[in-house]
């Protein structure tokens, strides 16, 4: 039986679902009352085991497999569709903007983690300092915001860069607990540095592009947009920069390189890999990536403080990778949005949702140990037969 | 004629145990040498000081005529020497197409311009990568060959020796090492892979291997010349007959006083 043979998937199982998903997310985010909330989310659950159960999955994620470009498309659509059911409210135009930036950051997560086996418990650190960086660029310079979210990515990889000799001299947990000083060191560092506002943080001013200022609203032949549209439509587009970018870097020889040097660091140097030069490049690209959306973050939310950075956020982000599916793109893009938005909208366990994060990771771990949306196999084009 | 790859006094200790022990050990351009000797005689040991994992405590090594005592496993492969191992050491998540893919490292364009934003360079890379890769697979079983794109994961023994064998070969190395290609495999899956083999080297008289083997009827089928260790040194040296016929291996075997 010759898999390459095999007919190409067809696409409806894929859209099926995107379409479902979507319409559950609209409804998730407009419902306001607690009990719906609940019944909600349990309805949820209840319709993916069933689906699982129903066997579903396989022919999704083979529909996904075969049309990625036509379904990421979709997938476009399906957010302006929520932006567009939204257009007016702030609160729920900040939550999905939240998702997406954490998913950028999750995405670069995932290339030092998912692919290269490199732990890095500070991503939120890393965020910060795009934030940071943000801060004091607005505040003092005139550098162009776009210019300023590029910097935030640079900034972030630059310090990170510090961590590196560490981080190869050392393997496994060791390189873990590296940056898990780090994390603590840094948000020490800010509560402790009066130019940075100490631990009262600081103002980030919003974004301006040409003129265009993003934190008014906006009105379109008398429809009332949220100032939030401007930072949903540049988050939206980072999002999928990152996204093609972690695709390719995936399905291209460096990806081979970091799953090679990942599983088996003496097979792959026998075959002539620089283990140190992979490792640093896939650190670099996922911290400037974590960088450049923390830097976009802090122009949204106007303001940054030390407690926003703290380890047990960067625990929140290696927590979606682990929910999400290592090294599966679509699978954290989806685990972010759990994690961003349940505990939003579930006030009740606002207090709670450190227990509930570990909850999920505990369930998936135990019983779905590769994640909900596991890896596939790396095709590396979509749809190519021989 | 010049040897290939010429080890002189070579040396290695582990703690107290010399592993290698001033080691002599000689081979000529396109022979397939039999590396052979009880357990923990250095014969990995060997493989490991040569493909510099280990690196060497005493004496040289020379490879195509350049010392390559101290060199990196990198520089050694970039050289042209690429192995196998003992325990297989397969990507088993990755698809056998990947698992190949990873052996002609050196051959691949690692720029990441070119494999970030060059995708239509980078298709044609791919699939002429994927045309030698399917092709060399197909020589050794050809059911594998249609099912490039599946993890390695699920297959048996026999076929993850192949594709472990294929990754040695795709970069196209002068020597190629194989340590113990027989073990965790049935006899006849092992007479199986030695056709293999010596079809791979009908194709490519260049190719010169050295084959550390416990199976006494691989090494007589394939080697032309056997080479026997016992702590660390060399013992005997010659055909298969001669040397399973002299006194000390066979007391080196089976502990004869």
């Amino acid at each position: 039986m010759a898999t390459e043979e095999k007919a190409r998937a067809s696409l409806w199982p894929g859209l099926l679902a995107l379409a479902v998903a979507t319409a559950y997310l609209i409804a998730l985010l407009a419902v306001e009352k607690q009990a719906l909330i609940i019944a909600l989310l349990a309805f949820g659950i209840v319709a993916v085991l069933a689906g699982a159960w129903l066997g579903m999955f396989g022919s999704i994620s083979r529909s996904f497999a075969d049309h990625e470009d036509a379904l990421g498309l979709f997938t476009i659509v399906a957010l302006l569709a929520v932006a567009a059911v939204f257009h007016e409210d702030h609160f729920v135009l900040l939550l999905v903007i939240t998702a997406l930036l954490y998913s950028v950051a999750t995405l670069g997560l995932n290339i030092q983690f998912g692919y290269a086996g490199v732990l890095n418990f500070a991503g939120a650190s890393f965020f910060g300092i795009g934030a940071y960086t943000s801060a004091v660029l607005n505040g003092y310079t005139a550098v162009p915001h776009l210019i300023v979210l590029l910097i935030g990515g640079l900034v972030a990889a630059l310090i990170g860069s510090l961590l590196l000799l560490p981080v190869l001299r050392t393997r496994g947990h060791y390189a873990a607990v590296v940056t898990i000083a780090f994390a603590l060191l840094f948000k020490t560092f800010l509560e402790v540095n009066d130019v940075l506002g100490g631990p009262q943080g600081m103002q980030v001013k919003g974004m301006k592009i040409l003129g265009w200022s993003f934190n008014d609203n906006i009105e379109v032949g008398g429809v009332q947009l949220s100032f939030y549209m401007n930072y949903f439509v540049v988050s939206s587009l980072l999002l999928v920069g990152a996204f093609i970018v972690v695709r390719r870097l995936e399905r291209s020889w460096i990806g081979l390189n970091l799953d090679a040097l990942r599983l088996d660091e003496t097979a792959a140097s026998c075959f002539g890999l620089d283990i140190a030069r992979w490792k640093i490049t896939a650190f670099l690209i996922g911290n400037f990536l974590i960088g450049l959306a923390g830097a976009l973050f802090g122009m949204v939310g106007s303001f940054v403080a030390p407690n926003n950075y703290t380890f047990a956020d960067s625990l929140i982000l290696v927590s979606i990778i682990l929910l999400g599916g290592i090294g599966n793109p679509w699978g954290l893009i989806v685990a972010t949005f759990i994690v961003v938005v349940v505990p939003e909208k579930l006030q009740t366990i606002q207090e709670y949702r450190f227990l509930l994060y570990a909850l999920m990771v505990i369930a998936v771990l135990l019983f779905r140990p590769e994640g909900l949306l596991p890896r596939p196999v790396r095709r590396y084009f979509p749809g190519w037969r021989r | 004629m010049s040897n290939l790859i010429e080890a002189r006094g070579l040396s290695k200790q582990f703690g107290g145990v010399r592993a290698l022990d001033g080691l002599d050990l000689a081979v000529a351009p396109n022979e397939i040498l039999g590396l052979i000797g009880p357990n923990g005689s250095g014969k990995t040991t060997f493989f490991n000081v040569v493909t510099g994992i280990y690196s060497a405590d005493g004496g040289q090594v020379s490879f195509d005529g350049a010392n390559i005592t101290q060199a990196s496993a990198r520089t050694i492969y970039q050289a042209g020497i690429s192995r196998t191992f003992q325990r297989s050491r397969l990507s088993l998540p990755l698809s056998i197409f990947d698992n190949v893919m990873i052996g002609n490292h050196k051959h691949l364009n690692q720029g990441l311009i070119f494999n970030l934003f060059r995708r239509g360079g980078f298709k044609r890379e791919f699939e002429a990568n994927y045309r030698s890769a399917r092709a060399l697979v197909e020589v050794f079983e050809p059911a594998l060959a249609d099912r490039m794109f599946e993890p390695a994961e699920g297959l048996p023994m026999i076929d993850r020796r192949r594709i472990e064998i294929c990754r040695a070969l795709i970069s196209g190395p002068k020597l190629l090492l194989l340590d113990e290609p027989s073990a965790g495999m049935t006899h006849e899956e092992t007479t199986e892979l030695m056709d293999d083999i010596l079809l791979v080297r009908e194709r490519n008289r260049e190719l010169t291997i050295i084959i550390v083997e416990h199976e006494m009827g691989v090494i007589e089928r394939i080697t032309d010349r056997c080479v026997v260790l016992n702590f660390g040194r060399k013992i005997a040296d010659g055909p298969y007959h001669a040397v399973a016929a002299d006194r000390q291996v066979q007391e080196a075997y089976l502990g004869i006083e």
